[in-house]
């Protein structure tokens, strides 16, 4: 079933505050084969000039994905989640994100189409630190397939 | 941030060094617990196949995540990154054996633009396909 188009421009609160730390982004890095030190020592990543150790540029995406989970799961909206894939993404970083960040993420529905049956829709979150400055905006597009025919 | 690479040494066709990455069962059980994606569809081959894929598959995050280090390792400094987006085109299969799949990155400056920086244009494949379509990094020279 197509999804309603009156959904677009709709913005979620942001969630709680998602406060980063050195060794999430040391398990984040370590789980891609990441060996960068600028990910694990606060000293390798001061020689670069960040204040802490910064993240991999898509580790951001836990974090986006998790406070577009109140879209994915509205009610109203009513998107087949069993049926949906990750299409697209993309990131624009104003700064790394780093150790030590309280970062709230607000989620925008961008757009919503239907395509040979398929539902996709795209989400915006944008996110910001605790000083309220922008440090990246995280863009994900989700298909969600033409259920089969029975 | 000084990126290693300065902006007057590339040009519109310089290549990046290309770099393979393996992935196997247990890299994709470990990325699960890393990113706090447990879809079964990443690790339970039962549910894989229900579901009409051929065998578990990689997370798209996780293939987007090894692609963008052609870029990092190339600068140096992965806070150099401006913009980055990829199109998930075809999924990375894993079987269940020691050797997994391999995704196989490379990359080439595709322009020159403003501020220093340049857009990097990468190929990603994994058995013979093409996994990422439109794959782009803006990024910040010296």
């Amino acid at each position: 079933m197509a999804l309603d188009q009156s959904f677009v421009g709709r913005t979620y609160p942001p969630t709680a505050p998602y406060e980063v730390g050195r060794e999430k982004i040391r398990e984040f890095a370590e789980a891609v084969g990441e060996s960068n030190p600028v990910y694990t020592d606060p000293e390798a990543a001061k020689a670069f000039g960040h204040p802490d150790v910064i993240a991999p540029p898509t580790f951001v995406f836990s974090i986006t994905f998790r406070d577009a989970g109140q879209v994915v799961a509205d009610p109203q909206l009513g998107l087949d989640y069993s049926r949906v894939v990750h299409g697209d993404q993309k990131f624009a970083y104003s700064r790394p994100v780093r150790a030590g960040d309280r970062l709230t993420v607000t989620s925008v529905i961008e757009a919503v189409k239907s395509m040979a049956g398929n539902d996709i829709l795209d989400i915006r979150g944008e996110v910001h630190d605790e000083a309220g400055e922008h440090v990246v905006t995280a863009w994900t597009k989700l298909v969600a397939r033409a259920a089969e025919e029975a | 941030m000084t990126a290693k690479i300065a902006y007057d040494d590339v040009e519109v066709g310089t290549e990046l060094p290309a770099q393979t990455f393996p992935v196997t069962r247990a890299t994709l059980v470990r990325y699960a617990g890393a990113s706090g994606d447990f879809n079964p569809i990443h690790w339970n081959e039962k549910f894989a196949k229900e579901v009409g894929l051929p065998d578990v598959i990689a997370h798209g995050m996780f293939t987007m995540a090894e692609a963008i280090r052609v870029v990092t390792d190339w600068t140096g400094d992965p806070g150099a990154v401006v913009e980055y987006g990829v199109r998930f085109t075809k999924p990375v299969v894993v079987p269940n054996d020691d050797t997994g799949a391999e995704i196989e990155v490379s990359g080439k400056v595709a322009a020159k633009l403003d501020d220093n920086t340049v857009r990097v244009d990468l190929t990603a494949k994994s058995g013979g396909q093409k996994v990422l379509g439109m794959s782009r990094a803006v990024v910040r020279l010296a």
